[in-house]
């Protein structure tokens, strides 16, 4: 039965009611949201660890239906590296020995303000021979700081594919960097130029095939998503560049993985 | 069951469906169509947080103050939805993926603030709940049906589950793209309201006004 239509009440509407009601309501529900959060955290933390490996595969092209994420993540093999020397550091765990050293702010391209002294890659085996170089990468696009993966063939210059597994940029526009035909444009195209400077961008528009020089270093831009666009060129330039995996990776291409 | 029970129960499934009669609640409509599995789950966060709040909301609805009741119910509703987000990302994380914003975005569903507002203020909690399960149904089952129509004649599967094999992966299907669009479903929902009007035609409104042919002799004067 539906209520008597209601007539106002002053003693109900007063001020004192108002404020009661309002903090009543208001803890009642901050304690169900907090408390929902705290019990999914686990699950949630599994799931999103499931996704950075799942992508950490999808960028080294490694995902196959008929095996787990699980099983195949064992086939890469993670590799701590000192980024200033850009040697392996065997033995240490990022995770515990978090020194992180400010970027000053002419080379912070990427806008993350820090740089962490030590970063995990994965290598990728085939017969023994080092087939792919996959590195962790992130920075600032138009939102949010996007995460990703860039998958490196064994010259450590030919990209395999990219993947971001965490981004907050606009559905529909930014998001795109998720998109499958966006993402295949990656495949083949070359990080660094003749002077071994890292030259690799989204452009603005498509790339012009005749006549263009760059065409190998050049990505189709998002329309609707330049600002992004401009955000993944930069975070790859800072993380390829020589603040980044630069020394890494110039060790690998010039001696070899024995050298490092 | 009551008769009254049942009324509120199935009478927005067809007759007073929030999606065809009410014609709330299009914008995630259009949204989370593309395929089966994201508009399922649509539909039941949907229903769960319809359900729910409107029973929370009508339990203390002699208690909140006119003046600030509309905030109340949007805090309500809001934490509620942020509940189901958080049990999506916990067990289907993928499609939650697929279904971005637009869960948060159920805070701002019509049908949400039109049901409360007009119901759940004004009824007893167990009404109020099959009110709110009954109108979750009714664009839940909107939903599915558009989704249907979307993924299997838009990309030729169901569920995921290939039934028209499309010409991309070396079937015999041509996929209609338009419908995989937005401007797809506005004409799937605008033929299947004008369906359910001709099959119930008390469900036609009155025209508020008709356009008039002025004569020149008029036109004059």
């Amino acid at each position: 039965m539906p209520d008597s239509p209601r007539i106002h009440d002053p003693k109900k509407d007063g001020p004192v009611r108002t404020m009661v009601v309002a903090l009543v309501v208001s803890f009642c529900c901050a304690v169900l949201v907090a408390g929902t959060a705290i019990l999914l955290r686990p699950q949630y933390e599994l799931n999103q660890e499931h996704n950075r490996q799942k992508n950490i595969l999808a960028a080294a092209g490694l995902l196959r239906a008929e095996k787990t994420v699980q099983e195949l993540f064992q086939q890469v093999e993670p590799q701590v590296i000192d980024l200033s020397s850009g040697k392996h550091a065997p033995g240490v765990d990022p995770a515990t020995s978090a020194a992180k050293s400010p970027i000053s702010r002419d080379n912070d391209i990427a806008f993350i303000k820090e740089r962490p002294r030590y970063a995990v890659v994965y290598l990728a085996y085939d017969d023994d021979h080092l087939s792919e170089i996959i590195l962790p990468v992130y920075g600032y696009g138009l939102w949010s700081t996007m995460y990703g993966y860039v998958a490196l063939e064994a010259d450590a210059n030919t990209i395999v594919g990219l993947r971001f597994y965490e981004h907050g940029e606009t559905p529909g526009l930014g998001a795109e960097i998720e998109n499958q035909q966006w993402l295949d444009l990656w495949r083949g195209k070359r990080v660094y130029g003749d002077s071994g400077e890292a030259l690799i961008e989204v452009i603005k528009g498509q790339v012009a095939v005749e006549g263009n020089s760059q065409v190998d270093h050049q990505v189709d831009g998002i329309t609707g998503a330049t600002l992004t666009g401009d955000g993944v060129t930069n975070l790859l330039r800072y993380w390829l560049g020589e603040q980044g995996f630069g020394h890494y990776l110039q060790g690998l291409r010039q001696g070899g993985e024995d050298s490092i | 069951m009551k008769a009254e029970t049942k009324a509120a129960l199935i009478d927005p499934l067809i007759d007073e469906n929030p999606v065809t009669f009410q014609i709330l609640g299009l914008c995630s409509a259009l949204a989370v169509t593309t395929s089966m599995l994201p508009a399922l789950l649509m539909s039941l966060a949907v229903t769960c947080v319809l359900a729910f709040g409107s029973a929370m909301i009508s339990a203390i609805r002699r208690q909140i103050p006119d003046n600030i009741r509309i905030v109340v119910q949007m805090t309500i509703i809001a934490s509620l939805v942020i509940v189901v987000d958080l049990i999506l990302k916990a067990y289907a994380f993928e499609t939650s993926k697929q279904l971005s914003v637009f869960v948060g975005l159920i805070v701002t569903n019509c049908i949400l603030l039109g049901r409360i507002e007009t119901f759940a203020m004004k009824n007893g909690v167990m009404s109020s709940f099959l009110d709110g399960l009954g109108n979750g149904l009714g664009y839940g089952l909107v939903l599915m049906a558009i989704a249907f129509v979307r993924e299997l004649f838009g990309s030729g599967t169901l569920f995921g589950v290939t039934i028209l094999p499309s010409v991309y992966d070396g079937g015999w299907y041509y996929p209609n793209g338009m419908l995989v669009l937005s401007p797809g479903v506005f004409i799937l929902i605008g033929l299947m309201i004008w369906a359910i009007r001709s099959w119930r035609a008390d469900q036609v409104e009155q025209a508020e006004f008709r356009i008039h042919h002025v004569h020149r002799t008029e036109a004059a004067s």
